[in-house]
């Protein structure tokens, strides 16, 4: 094996263009032409819309969707039972659901003009009530968003495994809590954005998008301008950052396409920041109801929850809501051994924007959710958490594991990655510090959250079809060729947004074909490059377009060996392809002389040469369709000063296993990026909306992402446990950092409050709930 | 994100720019270092018809030092006191303080003069100017006025600053060498707006002693019960830290300084002064 392949740290290929300022984002494209597009957005959260008028002398560039009539409206359904279909209009007709959904779209030679523009449009609107709360959405007698449902309910699923009233009865403990998780928004460094234009040559509409899925926006536009589908050609250029935000249909993106179109004339439309925290997608508010029964030692028998998610105002294309909270119930074991599991899963309507998955999708709420359960039944049969966790963890002589919600886990060694963990974090030595009172008065606590991690789940039955929606992975596909002078040109359907995957996939071919990686080029996020694909989203790429690319590299041997056997005048069956050449008994040639007979000189090609060329299309599926399963250990020391409420992280560490690290350094850069995103989400990130359904989060100043300076180092350490399932045992590992902190460092939190007999049941945990929790303890 | 359009003029003297404000039916804004100006114009709540930029005007950023004090223009940046470009008359609490405004991109363009005319009660320089009673030197058509540092805000983001005039200077008193401060700022993040932040500041020499806390909700004020429990100290002690978090508890009162059903703010505010007094006491 190279030292360039499969498990070596090189620096990422896509690095050079990037610390260079030669990235290609959707605001760097420049097309002759081009106009800017802005967009009139509600003021008011629920209204009834009566009118949209142009100011004077502008109407030629103001589009309402009375002009849109012949687009359809952005519909996403799912098979649960008695889902409600809620029909998304690309501008607001009628009505408007939330502040800041789009009612007009104004377009300008500059961004500026188009914005004086689109603030001089009257909208007359008359406000109704707004639902701001998912409890508030269901009380009788409030205004309903969509009003031919008759309730603020998408939909509602159940799901029961195991005899939970056998187990309520045999249980000597029954914990039961409500925990809430503040609603979040993804916030990628570069927001959504879209540019259109026709290519009269192609017949060809290309829209560039900040995307993370080409091809199902090609379908999406095509179906829903009414338009042939090839005659549509979405590329997804560098992506700042996505986070499952850039997996929807935006309104936005469909009305410059159709205004593009109509007008004969390129039309971008950049998202600032602004807008970015009012109308992106929200994402993890949810509601945990949850009682689990544990005996004495504190082994968890059986669990009950309802999670109730706000999932906003439409169901976003291709993922509908329901499957948030569906997810949330259907992860809520966590990674152990429980018998009995009773879950439903309500997904409320509100007049909020639209939610959508956000890295983890539902799992960082179920961690918290199971984690700070856990502790708590230790709390109750008076053992340290982590003791409790470890008799609870699946044994690795267990695995291959079925979950009691049917996760089917392929492989790791959970207990032995949870054991690392607590020596890099040595809780007994915190439980000593706590016996001194601090000097500066702060109180010490530690926490630990275990995980899974869910990764490149396919097509079903344990997968996307299970759910019945519009998007279904299946066969993922790549196209590998040896270019003329001997390097590899590849192409997949998926889309890079920050994961290095221009360097990982090259590692995987070279892994297979000996080619260095700066001799592959890998192209990605362009339907007119790639010939099939659903795009990078689930912690997929690397398991599903790495396993498509070394299945076309292992289809191109046989193709090149063929031409080296001949051009060394021996046997088909006398050579080997590896080292990026065919070698033979008496010698070799390199893949660059194979190329050179190839393309240049046939002339000395065998006869009857095989008629594919040096080029192979193929496919990639998983074995298994509930995908494969990291895993992730937490630990957490923090200081909680009980006069401010602030919390410090003292000290951190992450285990985790995501089978064969294909490039450890691009790993730990994915863990430590998602570490940072779960401290937002444990102690600082929260969109609030007031009773009027106005958001509260509309800057940098109220919506607090973690800076550099709010992240500590951490402790990390990576098991490799491969899976039985993939080629190479590699499994995802996207999400698995941001799923943790959130149960490492409230559990750290509620030790450092047990002395006032106080849990923190809410995120983020900040200052004024820190506060109020300890006043709720002295009142007690 | 884009401002609604505007007319733009570069002032090179004083006059001159006092003359476009005053010109302009009081549709004209200053226009400094722009770090809280332009965000509020990019989201088009402030809509001026006329913005005069005075950061190049030589008279607000030169700076005179004299053994009472120091008088800085209003365009000198926070960066030029936290690099010391500008000498300390406060024995290292104007440096500390401007080190933690927002970061350094902010303090490179933003200006000590911006910061107080904008009136932000949660901003950085208003209560440490008010510890040290530095005086606001105010320039208009009818001349020069001069305003006491506790008495430029009026209410939050609204100021004495009459439309036509120019915050010119800031004079700061030098503190006496054996002069000591506390500086205690609790905000979310590193460089952010102040939940809660109480200056300090003890200059038994020159018979001075001044407590001050800011906050989000309205402008900072003095705790006068405080300073008078601080001048009078000898070192800490539990007794007095009680003392002190009593005494804040009633000024802030008095002076319906937050909202006094938000216990959380109150509290806040009470063991920020603590902390900084605890920190002029100890130093």
């Amino acid at each position: 094996m190279s030292d360039r392949g499969v498990g070596a740290s090189i620096l990422r290929k896509e690095d050079d263009r990037f610390l260079h300022g030669g990235g290609q984002f959707v605001p760097d494209v420049q097309i002759p032409g081009m106009w800017h597009a802005a967009f009139r957005r509600s003021q008011v959260a629920h209204g009834r819309l009566r009118g949209v008028t142009a100011p004077k002398g502008a109407e030629g560039q103001v589009f309402t969707s009375a002009d849109l009539s012949d687009i359809k409206p952005i519909r996403s359904t799912a098979s649960f039972p008695g889902f409600k279909v809620s029909d998304f209009p690309v501008l607001a007709k009628d009505k408007v659901r939330y502040v800041g959904e789009q009612i007009a779209i104004v377009v300008a030679p500059t961004r500026a003009e188009a914005e004086d523009i689109a603030d001089a449009i009257e909208v007359d609107c008359e406000e109704l009530q707004a639902i701001h709360d998912l409890n508030q959405a269901r009380e009788p007698g409030v205004a309903i968003i969509h009003e031919p449902w008759g309730d603020n309910v998408f939909c509602e699923t159940a799901f029961e495994n195991g005899d939970l009233e056998a187990t309520k009865k045999n249980a000597a403990h029954a914990i039961s809590r409500v925990f809430r998780m503040a609603r979040q928004t993804p916030f990628p460094m570069e927001g959504r954005g879209a540019c259109a234009h026709y290519d009269s040559r192609l017949d060809e509409l290309v829209v560039w998008m900040s995307h993370q899925l080409p091809h199902p926006m090609q379908r999406g536009i095509a179906e829903h301008l009414g338009i042939a589908i090839d005659k549509v050609r979405v590329i997804c250029p560098d992506v700042g950052g996505g986070f499952g935000l850039k997996t929807h249909l935006d309104g936005e993106t469909l009305a410059v396409t159709w205004v593009s179109r109509k007008l004969g004339r390129p039309v971008k439309w950049v998202q600032d920041r602004f807008e970015s925290l009012v109308t992106d997608a929200d994402c993890r508010e949810h509601q945990y109801t949850i009682t689990a029964y544990a005996d004495d030692a504190g082994k968890i028998l059986g669990i009950d929850c309802e999670c109730a998610v706000d999932a906003g105002a439409y169901s976003p294309w291709p993922w509908p809501v329901g499957v948030e909270a569906a997810t949330g119930v259907g992860n809520l074991q966590g990674p152990y051994d429980i018998a009995a599991l009773k879950g439903r899963s309500v997904t409320i309507c509100s007049n909020k924007p639209p939610s959508q998955p956000f890295r983890g999708v539902a799992r960082p709420g179920a961690c918290f959710t199971d984690e700070l359960t856990l502790d708590a039944i230790a709390r109750a049969v008076g053992r340290e958490p982590w003791d409790v966790r470890m008799d609870n963890l699946i044994k690795p002589e267990q695995m291959p594991f079925d979950t009691v919600t049917r996760k089917h886990l392929d492989s790791g060694d959970y207990p032995e990655a949870f054991k690392r963990c607590i020596a890099a974090i040595d809780p007994a030595a915190v439980r000593e510090r706590q016996k001194t009172p601090e000097p500066d008065g702060r109180l010490i606590g530690v926490g630990f959250a275990t995980f899974y991690e869910q990764t490149a789940y396919g097509t079903g039955p344990f997968g996307y079809s299970a759910w019945g929606i519009e998007l279904v992975p299946g066969m993922e596909m790549a196209t590998v060729r040896l270019t003329p002078d001997g390097g590899l040109w590849a192409s997949v359907g998926i889309q890079c947004h920050g994961q290095g995957l221009e360097t990982t996939l090259a590692q995987v071919a070279n892994s297979v074909l000996g080619v260095d990686p700066d001799r592959i080029s890998i192209r990605h996020g362009d339907t007119a490059t790639a010939y099939s694909g659903t795009g990078t989203y689930a912690s997929r790429s690397i398991v599903v377009a790495g396993g498509a690319i070394a299945q076309g590299c292992n289809e191109l041997k046989p193709l090149l060996a063929r031409i080296g056997a001949h051009l060394l005048q021996c046997g088909e069956d006398d050579v080997t392809v590896e080292d990026a050449e065919v070698r033979g008994p008496g010698g070799s040639v390199s893949f660059a002389e194979i190329g050179e007979a190839f393309y240049h000189h046939p002339e000395n090609l065998p006869d009857g040469t095989d008629r594919q060329g040096l080029a192979v299309t193929t496919g990639y599926n998983d074995k298994v369709h509930g995908g494969v399963f990291g895993f992730g250990a937490h630990g957490a020391v923090i200081a909680v000063d009980p006069d401010t409420g602030q919390v410090e992280i003292l000290d951190y560490a992450i285990v985790g296993d995501c089978g064969t690290l294909v490039n450890p350094m691009i790993v730990k850069g994915q863990v430590i990026g998602g570490f940072a995103q779960g401290i937002g989400n444990a102690l600082y990130e929260e969109s609030n909306y007031d009773e009027n359904g106005q958001p509260q989060s509309v800057t940098l100043a109220d919506y607090h992402v973690p800076a550099a300076s709010m992240i500590p180092d951490c402790k990390y350490e990576y098991m490799e446990s491969p899976s039985p399932y993939s080629t190479f045992g590699i499994k995802g590992v996207g999400e698995s950092g941001a799923i943790g902190p959130v149960g490492a460092i409230g559990n750290a939190v509620n030790d450092a409050l047990k002395i006032f007999g106080v849990e923190i049941s809410e995120t983020p945990i900040t200052p004024r709930r820190i506060f109020d929790a300890i006043e709720r303890g002295g009142a007690s | 994100m884009k401002p609604a359009p505007f007319d733009y003029a570069r002032a090179s003297s004083l006059d001159e720019a006092i003359s476009l404000l005053a010109g302009a039916d009081g549709e004209a804004r200053p226009l400094a270092g722009g770090q809280s100006m332009g965000p509020m114009l990019n989201f088009r709540l402030a809509r001026p018809a006329l913005l005069v930029d005075i950061s190049r005007i030589e008279e607000l950023t030169a700076i005179s030092e004299t053994p009472d004090g120091i008088t800085v223009g209003a365009a000198v940046t926070h960066a030029a006191f936290e690099d010391g470009d500008v000498a300390d008359v406060a024995n290292g609490l104007i440096r500390h303080a401007a080190s933690g405004i927002a970061y350094r991109a902010v303090r490179n363009r933003g200006t000590i003069g911006g910061s107080l005319a904008h009136a932000d009660p949660a901003a950085d320089w208003p209560p440490v100017m008010m510890a040290l009673d530095a005086v606001i030197e105010v320039r208009g058509a009818g001349g020069k006025r001069e305003v006491a540092a506790s008495d430029l805000a009026t209410d939050v983001m609204t100021t004495v600053i009459e439309p036509g005039e120019v915050l010119a200077a800031i004079r700061i008193p030098r503190l006496s060498s054996g002069a000591t401060w506390g500086h205690y700022k609790v905000c979310i993040k590193p460089g952010d707006f102040a939940d809660s932040l109480a200056v300090v500041v003890r200059d038994r020499d020159n018979g001075r002693c001044r407590a001050v806390i800011a906050g989000p909700t309205s402008p900072p004020i003095y705790l006068d019960g405080v300073a008078t429990l601080v001048e009078s100290a000898d070192g800490w002690s539990d007794a007095l830290q009680a003392e002190i978090k009593e005494a804040a508890g009633v000024d802030i009162r008095a002076a319906s300084f937050c909202d006094g059903t938000d216990r959380y703010a109150n509290n806040l505010h009470r063991t920020a002064i603590v902390r900084a007094a605890k920190e002029a006491l100890s130093s």
